[in-house]
């Protein structure tokens, strides 16, 4: 069986990728992408912890982090939907009301 | 030969989630994505959790997947023709690249406690991967699970009121 | 029956409730009127219920308590929402409630089709409950809410025409001036709960419990110091010198109003509290002193102006403050059984006076109405000869006149006559007895000369109206006669629970119901008197059949010389005004009082005023405000470049701190 150090690094670049994706891009849907792509290299480590330590609750937390990622897609491609109506744009750049 | 495999299969998603951030056009990022979601499936069976791959590919790379394209379809979001601001990816790159060292350099110094418990291949194998999803969900976790289904039938009625025409 | 003593106040104040939140909705004048008086007649008649019960009792067993909850609790202060019925508060209640019904029910007719009709009631009902928790309250801070509260009935009601601004100005005289007054009242109660406290470890504010510990109060000392401070808050509230200016100007208000408040309830409130306090006032001579010497200038002061206006209402305003007078100096004498029965006698033919003028009034209006004419439907040098026109009102309002003039056989001439005799032979203050008399009988002869000349003005002679709107004089509907006709029938009959001794023993052993029964309320005060040997030389009964025969004499003197003047030769009095001419605008111009308070009060108050606005408030406190507010204005302005509004920088920031705290977690 492959070391869990295999899995956990692995996760961790995932992750570092989707934090990149979210600070550089501008477009919402792809920041929204990037945010279930740092999502699910959590859920690997959880799956991967929960092998190695023979424990079954990672996987339903894992369970848990689908649903509320399900959830999240409902509302946040409402939310974009929403402003898109308003803006005739999705690019982050111009959710700029707070700006003085 | 596992871990060979193991590191095509790495290969291959980190490549894919690398092109979901460098891709101009969404759709391409969000195909992208979709690898990388059935890598990640992959992984799961490798970890003896057949259950979650299969969740994973239904819920992730069938639903959530979906439901992404038919807005960027909707929208009819075109790729990007400006040029991301340099300062801000140099910035965020600068970030990434940092929190991921810090997490190799805490995985390299720490170690596992060495607490297991009764969940083996074995086990797995003989009562089966769902039931013992099953056992866990609807014993410890039950008051987490009732609570998900409001949350998710909150979500259903914000999705509503947020995509209604007036506000 | 002694139970049910919360429903007195409660009723009127369910009344205005359900007036004033629903009035407006109602709009049917006699559903609205219905409900207003319908709630003071059932005070009423629990009220006579209570009454027959107190009678029923022997003297000395006479009060009863009922606390409905403890409203507040702090340390050794308690007080209560409790009711005390003894028979002083017993009278009172017959007072408020009986003569409130009365103005309920004339107020129907006279308020018919004013805008704004159920705020007229929703405000009458609220003065009825607050006037009601004034006079049984069992605590002085009880007493004070009532005491607040009558006095901002009383503004609302003086500003009833709030759109005229001579009656909002009105309002807010009255209630500056009876600001003045509750200071002192509260100076008062502070000084009480803080002397007993402190030095004789009692704390209490309920009546029944300062009149059993009253030996505890000092003679004189702080105790004048405390009946001075209450005597403050009753000259404002009952328009003694030198508060008494609100008065004449809340004859702003409309008339049953005045009736009402200004003349048969609140404005003896203060009367009614130094009843209350006897126990304390008596431990006090200086302080009794000044209520007597107080008492005897107005009764006088007040007299001398009414001589001269023409105004029907002024007229009746100066009366009210020259009776109020009366009953001051009946309390610093020490008579304080005189004093409460002027009260109740002064309700009725007051309330009888002030109801006629309305109903003149009122008339008036309807006759200049009907011609266009704008002419002052108040001033008596537009009437005359009404009492062809409306013979009710004359009647009742001539009955009214004779009672307050003194006339023998009538409710004012026993009160009256009873504050002259005990002014006279009061043991309390020597030399000054005859002066008080004195005073008192100027006043007496001045009250039977300006009331006949008002009748003679109003209801005799020629009128001074064109034709055609003395034709369109009527007399008023019955609502508003019937409360004149029950109220003339009580100034007659009122005065004879009270007769006078020498009278009864004469007539065959008629008692002096009066005395008896308020004797309970006024035991300390009586032994006390004892006690201290405050023996006068002992008056003869010839002594008081002589003063009784010269009060008759001065008011028929007093009549006479209205009719002379007014009747007989009506010449006269222009004759007088020109030879005269700078005593009579003095008085006319109410010895210019409202001019020299402007000028020593209201004018260097201003002055302050607007110094403190511009030199204070605008440079001092402004500037520290705005200078805080341009300080961190300052700060903010370089500080808001971190806020760039964009989402982006907002997460970058977050993930950054995010990293921080779990790069310091790890290298820790």
């Amino acid at each position: 069986m492959l070391a869990l150090e295999n899995y956990l690094v692995l996760s961790a670049i995932l992750f570092s990728i989707g934090t990149i994706g979210v600070l550089t891009r501008r477009n919402a849907i792809v920041i929204f992408m990037c945010v279930e792509m740092m999502l699910n290299a959590v859920n690997l480590t959880l799956v991967a912890f929960s092998r190695y330590l023979g424990n079954i609750d990672g996987q339903v937390f894992v369970f848990f982090i689908m649903t509320v990622a399900a959830a999240e897609a409902a509302v946040g491609l409402a939310l974009m939907i929403a402003f898109y109506k308003n803006r005739e744009s999705i690019d982050v750049e111009d959710i700029n009301v707070m700006k003085l | 030969m596992e871990s060979i495999f193991f590191f095509v299969v790495a290969a291959v998603a980190v490549i894919c989630s690398l092109l979901v951030i460098t891709c101009k056009n969404p759709i391409n990022s969000a195909l992208s994505l979709v690898m990388t979601f059935f890598c990640l499936a992959t992984f799961y069976v490798m970890l003896d959790a057949p259950f979650m791959a299969v969740t994973q590919v239904i819920v992730y790379a069938g639903a959530i997947m979906v439901l992404i394209i038919f807005v960027i379809m909707l929208l009819n979001v075109k790729a990007e023709t400006v040029k991301p601001n340099t300062h801000a990816v140099l910035a965020g790159s600068a970030i990434g690249i940092f929190s991921m060292f810090l997490t190799v350099w805490f995985l390299l110094k720490g170690s596992l406690t060495g607490a297991t418990g009764s969940m083996s291949p074995q086990s797995i194998a003989k009562t089966g991967h769902i039931e013992i999803i099953g056992k866990a969900l609807f014993t410890d976790f039950l008051l987490p699970f009732e609570v998900t289904s409001i949350l998710l039938l909150v979500a259903i009625i914000g999705a509503v009121i947020l995509a209604k025409k007036r506000i | 029956m002694f139970d049910l003593v919360w429903l007195i106040p409660l009723c009127p104040l369910i009344g205005s409730v359900i007036n004033g939140l629903f009035g407006k909705k109602i709009k049917n004048e006699t559903v609205i009127g219905g409900i207003a008086a319908g709630s003071v007649l059932c005070s009423f008649f629990v009220a006579c219920g209570i009454l027959m019960q107190l009678l029923s009792l022997p003297g000395e067993e006479r009060h009863f308590e009922k606390t409905i909850f403890t409203w507040i609790q702090s340390g050794q202060f308690k007080a209560d929402i409790g009711f005390l019925i003894d028979p002083l508060s017993c009278v009172m209640l017959m007072v408020v409630t009986g003569v409130g019904f009365l103005i309920h029910l004339y107020s129907i007719g006279y308020m018919h089709g004013e805008e704004g009709f159920y705020r007229y009631f929703c405000y009458l009902n609220l003065f009825t409950f607050s006037m009601l928790c004034l006079v049984s309250g069992n605590n002085l801070l009880l007493m004070f809410v009532g005491w607040e509260g009558v006095g901002l009935c009383s503004y609302l009601l003086i500003g009833y025409y709030f759109h005229k601004k001579s009656a909002g100005d009105a309002g807010k005289k009255a209630f500056v001036m009876n600001r003045v007054g509750d200071f002192g009242f509260l100076l008062g109660l502070f000084t009480m709960f803080w002397y007993l406290g402190g030095q004789h470890n009692v704390w209490t504010i309920n009546f029944r419990e300062l009149a059993s510990h009253a030996e505890l109060m000092p003679v004189g000392g702080v105790t004048t110091i405390i009946c001075l401070c209450f005597f403050l808050g009753a000259t404002g509230k009952s328009a003694q010198i030198p508060l008494y200016t609100w008065l004449p100007d809340a004859m702003e208000g409309p008339t049953p109003v005045s009736a009402l408040i200004h003349a048969a309830t609140m404005v003896t409130a203060g009367v009614y509290m130094i009843g209350r306090m006897n126990f304390m006032f008596i431990k006090s001579p200086t302080a009794l002193l000044v209520v007597a010497c107080v008492g005897a200038a107005t009764a006088l002061f007040a007299a001398t102006i009414g001589t001269a206006q023409n105004d029907i209402k002024r007229v009746l305003a100066y009366s009210t403050v020259s009776q109020l007078g009366y009953m001051f100096l009946a309390m610093g004498v020490g008579a304080f059984g005189a004093g409460i029965f002027h009260l109740m006698t002064h309700a009725f033919f007051k309330a009888c006076l002030f109801l006629g003028s309305g109903s003149v009034i009122h008339a008036m209006h309807h006759a200049l109405h009907h011609e266009h004419s704008d002419a002052d439907p108040q001033d008596m040098r537009n009437m005359g000869g009404l009492k062809a026109k409306m013979p009710i009102t004359f009647a009742t309002f001539l009955i009214a006149t004779l009672a307050i003039a003194g006339v023998p056989g009538l409710a004012g001439f026993f009160s009256k006559d009873e504050i002259l005799w005990q002014a006279f032979s009061n043991p309390h203050h020597g030399e000054m007895n005859i002066i008080l008399w004195g005073f008192g009988a100027c006043a007496a002869f001045l009250t039977a000369f300006y009331m006949f000349r008002l009748v003679f003005m109003t209801f005799f002679g020629e009128t001074r109206l064109s034709e055609k709107a003395f034709h369109h004089l009527h007399e008023s509907p019955w609502v508003i006669t019937l409360p004149l006709v029950v109220l003339a029938c009580l100034s007659i009959v009122g005065g004879y629970v009270g007769i006078p001794k020498v009278i009864g023993e004469t007539l065959g052993g008629i008692p002096n119901m009066w005395e008896h029964y308020l004797e309970p309320v006024f035991a300390y005060s009586t032994e006390y008197m004892k006690h201290a040997g405050a023996h006068g030389e002992a008056h003869s009964v010839a002594m008081e059949w002589g003063l009784m025969g010269v009060s008759v004499i001065i008011a028929f003197a007093g009549i006479g010389l209205a009719a002379a003047l007014y009747i007989v030769k009506p010449t006269i009095p222009a004759a007088f005004t020109n030879a005269f001419p700078a005593l009579h605008r003095a008085v006319y111009n109410k010895w210019y009082m409202d001019e020299i308070y402007d000028f020593a009060f209201v004018n260097p108050c201003k002055a302050l005023g607007n110094f403190l606005w511009k030199g204070f408030d605008v440079v001092v406190v402004d500037g520290c405000v705005n200078g805080v507010a341009a300080v961190v204005k300052g700060f903010s302005g370089m500080l808001r470049y971190v806020q760039t509004g964009l989402v982006h920088n907002y997460a970058f920031s977050m993930t950054l701190g995010v990293v921080v705290i779990v790069a310091a977690y790890l290298f820790s």
